[in-house]
């Protein structure tokens, strides 16, 4: 039954969806999922404008973590359509392919190749062959070089490049996965919880970091962390069970009832 | 400060091989037991104390074979994360491929005089050689078979696994079911390859004796070279991008993906290579041995690999020549000594190298173990530490 409104809501917003959808890096439009009966994201839809920086927030089981899935094809849809510019539809797509569109994704546990050095990580998110025997005859040009460098400052990480990613800190992690992301040269990065354990000045440096990355690239922030968000200074999306509540400026959607109950509970 | 052009430029392959230290030893041993072995075999009378017996000549030349098939695992399981339990199949099957070249070159000196049919065919009353034996009166086809059917079996494999993403414990599984399924068609007469007794009486090799010294002294020379090349090749492809690449598939397989690389290719690649190596092994094991059977397929040997691997230290390639050589000797010992004690040396060996000994043998060397691991007591005390950090993280 739901289903059956959701598709005439959809034909009455046509003309609104046509324009909107001419200009969005991300574009996510009545994406449902059911895992085993739970309904994990229902009629989801909204989309990212090219070089914005965007945070998505919401209560535990909003449906965040499924919606990233979704965009960077771990996960496939029931129904909806995730174009991404525009035009590719993402749906059909495995992680690699989607990956090598221009769509990077953070984790919400750092996951980094903890047996290698911190040049070694980003030298193997280098944008560049993924093929095998691309890879077993690779040697490293004096561009690769200069990109590595230049994101080992971006990220903070310039004296541990010789490091063990195993042996640096949770929040050095996070900014290395950050930097990983930057050597793919995405179009839009998608990060999961950046600021999870971590201590509040890693906090502010990563947000700092962010806002950076957000003049280049398209940014989607999933986070918990209000203050974190305030912090982004950016347009925000709340989730629950699944689709939008509420989209604005912070202080906007903080002043909305709605938002006030799914947050402080009823 | 180190210079990164130089470190991280594929320099040629004297550059890298220069700065590994274990396998320049290993090279260096591999090259002298190649001159000094068959010289103490063939050159030095008997009552010399450097003459090396034949028999000796020959069990040193199995361990060699044996050493190739660990180090053919290492490979994939040490810098991939693949834990094959069913590498016995592509070692058996390279050695089915020169077991089948060696019934050939056997013409009518069989027991039943046969010009055209090995003695279980005619046993069988068959009246022609089936098609799968074809060519195989040619020695270089049958070293191509050798190489070419395990790279195959091992592709179709590992094209269907990886592609639908099993890994871990359900790969393992579904490996031992792999070279479980072979033994039992192998044990079938209709298969067209001698059944239970597989094969075996063979007299010579390109026209020379088996049984005579020089034969055999070759055989060793053969074996030195070929573990000597194939560690060059794997130490090739694991010091590449290509072998970082495998080594972040196995500490984070998401990453990898959504990073951009196809990780099913990457393990195809050396699952394949891996198997190929294993079928060299086993194309060197049979004429040594003299025998090739379906025991060679059970899952018992495959598991036994594996051991051999972890005794010697997981993921550094020489560790696991030396884990073959050091479980193979015990093994010829304990057998003639107390054979009845043997399993439970092997299972007790498996279970003391898990706990003290997490990087093996060669991790216990200070020199190439790593330095926080630096004694037995202290990677004791961490691994307690990691298991309860683990238990607390999970709860």
């Amino acid at each position: 039954m739901n289903d059956a409104v959701a598709v005439e809501m959809n034909a009455s917003d046509v003309p609104q969806v046509k324009s909107a959808r001419a200009e969005t890096i991300l574009y996510v439009d009545g994406v449902s999922v059911t895992f085993d009966g739970f309904r994990a994201l229902n009629n989801l839809s909204f989309y990212i404008e090219p070089g914005e920086l965007r945070a998505i927030i919401g209560p535990n089981g909003a449906g965040k973590t499924t919606m990233m899935d979704i965009i960077t094809g771990k996960t496939r849809p029931d129904t909806g359509d995730v174009l991404f510019k525009s035009e590719i539809d993402l749906t059909k797509m495995d992680e690699a392919e989607i990956a090598n569109l221009g769509i990077g994704r953070k984790f919400q546990k750092p996951t980094v190749f903890e047996s290698h050095t911190v040049f070694d990580n980003l030298l193997l998110a280098c944008s560049g062959g993924r093929g095998v025997f691309q890879a077993l005859f690779h040697r490293l040009s004096d561009v690769e070089k200069t990109k590595i460098e230049k994101t080992l400052i971006t990220i903070m990480l310039e004296d541990k490049r010789d490091e063990t990613a195993a042996n640096l800190s949770h929040g050095q992690k996070q900014w290395l996965e950050i930097g990983m992301l930057l050597m793919q040269e995405p179009e839009l990065l998608l990060v999961d919880e950046p600021v999870a354990g971590m201590t509040d000045s890693e906090t502010e440096e990563t947000a700092k970091l962010l806002r950076n990355i957000a003049k280049e690239y398209s940014v989607v922030v999933v986070e918990h962390d209000m203050e974190f968000v305030r912090d982004l200074d950016c347009k925000v999306t709340v989730l629950h069970e699944g689709s939008v509540l509420a989209e604005g400026r912070l202080d906007h959607v903080q002043k909305d009832p709605r938002v006030i109950e799914v947050y402080l509970g009823r | 400060m180190t210079d990164y052009r130089q470190k991280y430029q594929m320099t040629p392959v004297v550059g890298w091989l220069l700065k590994d230290r274990g396998g320049m030893i290993l090279l260096a041993i591999l090259i002298a037991a190649a001159i000094l072995v068959p010289i103490g075999n063939l050159l030095m009378p008997e009552t010399s104390a450097f003459h090396v017996p034949t028999w000796m000549l020959s069990l040193l030349g199995k361990y060699l074979c044996y050493a190739l098939l660990a180090l053919s695992v290492d490979l994939i399981w040490g810098f991939c994360g693949i834990l094959s339990l069913g590498h016995g199949a592509f070692f058996a099957l390279g050695g089915y491929a020169m077991g089948m070249y060696l019934m050939r070159q056997i013409g009518d000196r069989g027991v039943y005089g046969n010009p055209e049919l090995p003695d279980f065919m005619v046993f069988l009353n068959w009246t022609e050689l089936p098609w799968y034996w074809y060519g195989f009166d040619m020695f270089w086809f049958a070293i191509v078979m050798a190489m070419f059917v395990p790279g195959l079996l091992a592709f179709v494999f590992g094209f269907l696994a990886f592609r639908s993403r099993v890994t871990g414990v359900y790969l393992s599984i579904i490996t031992q079911a792999m070279t479980y399924a072979l033994l039992l068609a192998f044990f079938r007469n209709d298969m067209g390859f001698g059944g239970n007794n597989g094969l075996t009486d063979f007299k010579d090799l390109l026209g020379y004796s088996l049984q005579s010294d020089g034969t055999r002294s070759g055989l060793f020379v053969a074996s030195c070279v070929f573990l000597g090349i194939c560690y060059i090749v794997a130490r090739g492809i694991t010091q590449s991008r290509l072998g970082k690449v495998l080594i972040a598939i196995r500490d984070a397989e998401a990453r990898v993906r959504f990073t951009g690389y196809r990780v099913e290719y990457y393990k195809l690649f050396v699952f394949t290579v891996s198997a190929v190596m294993a079928g060299i092994a086993g194309a060197l094991y049979v004429p040594q041995v003299g025998i090739i059977n379906p025991g060679e397929f059970a899952p018992a040997l495959s598991i036994e690999i594996v051991i051999w691997v972890a005794v010697g230290g997981r993921g550094t390639l020489y560790g696991a020549v030396l884990g073959a050589f050091i479980v193979n000797y015990a093994k010829t010992f304990f057998t003639g000594v107390m054979p009845d004690f043997w399993l439970f040396f092997l299972g007790g060996l498996f279970i003391a190298v898990t706990l003290f000994l997490p990087k093996g043998v060669i991790g216990a060397v200070p020199a190439f173990g790593s330095p926080d691991r630096k004694s037995v007591l202290s990677g004791l005390r961490k691994r307690i530490a990691d298991r309860r950090t683990n238990e607390g993280g999970k709860a």
